[in-house]
């Protein structure tokens, strides 16, 4: 004590590293350092992370360019990689996933955030959040032994009899396929939809809603035509963490989507996706070249979940900032 | 009340009854997914299953012994791994760091959290199998490790945050410093959040597949030391459900059903600890 006020005339630079000791001795500095270390060690996991991606994808980068992306040809003897059947099956098996996930998952929320009581919504919120820590290996084993045999005896028959005449519903009924695929796949991502959607709804101000109705709107008018387009943004960005958690998602789609490399029309011929690939080949992997296209199909979906992820991240902070920023005015 | 005027009621109506249709739809999964895996795997699990090897291909009976103490093995080691980072760089995020650093960690971490699965599991393998050339229960734990930091680090730093500036305040008025406040009174006060925020994370991790697949590879037989291939839960029950036998797929739903309740379980309990009136509010 006696001594910071001896030196507080001095020079700055000579205060500044007395300071950086004393903070030191006490051990705050050290502190500091140590868990700096921890934290950077996440960024260094992360720049790791990307490089080995990048660099263990060097040779069919070289080898294939863009064609690796254009053609459909996958045969590890002759060292022939061509990624469209798996890039299909997994833009495919996601979309079918959106188109049954969004509306059920949108409806939920706004039921969740506008009419349920405070206590159910929690209560229902609760149960979702739980549905959303159910492993995929298990929405995979319940895909094999229940939704497989259903889509074969029941749904992919029915399908045929009514809208057979469209391609997407033709071929033989196997059960598993990219409709199966889709159907588990948008069973694990509603839950997503859900919780982020009604945060957001939630979020508000509750002047919109009271503003709407005093003009006349009945509820439904003010949720659908005031309430939702201003959580439009963040709505969206649920949607796409959803979209996300479909393209990366491997072990139940693998389980259920029949594994062939082959592009088809039809919605109950089976597929393949990238995840699925990699989860199935990695590790016996007959040559480098194959081994390093696995790697860069790892590298696609990374950028994929990547950009993604990025813009579901902005979207729903903006729309909760403006909410919150409406409601403090 | 003229036409136009019923109408409208009539869709306000209607659709807001459809949304709560949804709702029940999606929340009514969980019930069926709970009820069918106690019905199939409540009817197929047995003694056995806890302390027997598996049965060699083609006989029935055994267990999944091993696959349960490689589990325990493998989230006994991602949390030595996964805990610590993740703890240790929320106290910098939260007490430390301001500007720039602390935007990339945050940045990198929502990132990591972000990669799927089976990309982590690429990453485990080309680090942490391939150089070495042999599958292990290290690998295996590295890689659950890895998808543990970015939970536990996010959800650890929002809590700290929550700690009211009062508290670091009062400490630091009484001279303490930093470093003695964040021990005694910052970590103390958020500890509930804490705790559920690593307990999420283990049970996130606790089910995860794929990135098991590449670096432990499974094993029929006990697992000895930490460099073998071992057997885990998650890879069980995929190899037995894709297998042809009628045994593996009872199996299946009995490890199903083990693996759900322990999930289901650590995040009830998790959020109890949380609602037991936490001392700190969230803000």
């Amino acid at each position: 004590m006696v001594t910071s006020t001896t030196t507080v005339p001095s020079a700055g630079p000579v205060a500044g590293s007395r300071s950086f000791l004393s903070r030191l001795r006490e051990g705050d500095e050290i502190a500091r350092i140590i868990t700096f270390l921890f934290a950077a060690s996440v960024v260094l996991i992360t720049i790791l992370l990307v490089f080995e991606l990048w660099q263990g994808s060097v040779l069919p980068r070289h080898k294939f360019g863009f064609n690796f992306f254009r053609t459909s040809v996958w045969d590890p003897i002759f060292d022939q990689f061509g990624a469209l059947p798996f890039i299909y099956g997994t833009l495919v098996t996601a979309a079918v996933s959106l188109l049954i996930a969004v509306p059920l998952g949108i409806g939920a929320a706004i039921f969740l955030a506008e009419l349920a009581p405070a206590r159910l919504s929690d209560t229902l919120e609760f149960f979702i959040d739980l549905l959303a820590a159910v492993p995929s290996v298990i929405y995979g084993l319940l895909g094999v032994f229940i939704v497989v045999p259903l889509m074969r005896q029941y749904i992919q028959p029915a399908l045929k009899n009514t809208l057979g005449f469209l391609p997407l519903f033709q071929g033989p009924a196997y059960g598993v396929g990219f409709l199966t695929a889709g159907i588990v796949l948008a069973i694990m991502v509603i839950p997503y939809i859900i919780s982020v959607s009604r945060e957001v709804l939630l979020s508000v101000p509750r002047d919109q809603r009271e503003a709407a109705l005093s003009l006349g709107a009945t509820r439904w008018e003010s949720t659908w035509k005031v309430v939702v387009p201003f959580a439009r943004p963040g709505i969206f960005g649920s949607i796409f963490l959803a979209l996300a958690r479909a393209l990366g998602e491997t072990i139940a789609v693998t389980m259920v989507i029949g594994n062939t490399p082959v592009i088809s029309a039809s919605l109950f011929a089976s597929g393949y996706s990238i995840a699925g690939v990699i989860a199935n080949e990695l590790t016996d992997a007959t040559s480098n070249l194959h081994y390093e296209s696995l790697v860069e199909l790892g590298l696609v979906l990374f950028l994929l979940t990547f950009i993604l992820n990025g813009l579901a991240r902005l979207l729903i902070m903006a729309t909760s900032q403006r909410g919150a920023g409406m409601g403090n005015a | 009340m003229n036409s136009r005027l019923r109408w409208r009621k009539f869709v306000s109506g209607f659709m807001l009854s459809m949304t709560g249709v949804c709702a029940l739809i999606s929340v009514s999964v969980l019930f069926f997914i709970l009820g069918y895996l106690v019905y199939h795997g409540g009817t197929s699990i047995s003694w056995n299953f806890f302390t027997k090897l598996p049965a060699p291909v083609g006989e029935t009976g055994g267990g999944m012994a091993n696959a349960i103490l490689g589990s325990a093995k493998l989230l006994l080691l991602a949390s030595l791994f996964g805990v610590p980072i993740g703890f240790f760089g929320a106290i910098y995020l939260a007490e430390f760091s301001a500007g720039t650093t602390a935007f990339v960690i945050r940045y990198a971490a929502d990132l990591l959290n972000g990669v799927p699965s089976v990309v982590i599991g690429i990453f485990a393998y080309s680090l942490a199998v391939h150089p070495f050339k042999q599958y292990s229960t290290l690998a295996g734990g590295f890689a659950l490790g890895l998808m543990m930091i970015p939970i536990t680090l996010r959800s650890t730093e929002q809590f700290l945050r929550g700690v009211p500036n009062a508290l670091r305040e009062a400490a630091m008025a009484l001279g303490a410093s930093k470093w003695k406040t964040i021990v005694t009174v910052i970590v103390p006060a958020a500890y509930r959040g804490i705790l559920t925020a690593v307990l999420l994370a283990f049970a996130r991790v606790a089910g995860e597949t794929a990135p098991l697949l590449f670096t432990t590879l499974g094993n029929q037989f006990w697992s000895r030391g930490w460099v073998q291939p071992t057997a885990s839960l998650p890879v069980m029950i995929y190899t037995y459900a894709l297998g042809p036998y009628e045994d593996w797929h009872r199996q299946a739903w009995a490890a199903g059903l083990v693996l759900l309740g322990l999930i289901l379980v650590i995040n009830i309990v998790a959020r109890a600890i949380l609602s037991r009136g936490i001392a700190v509010p969230r803000s």
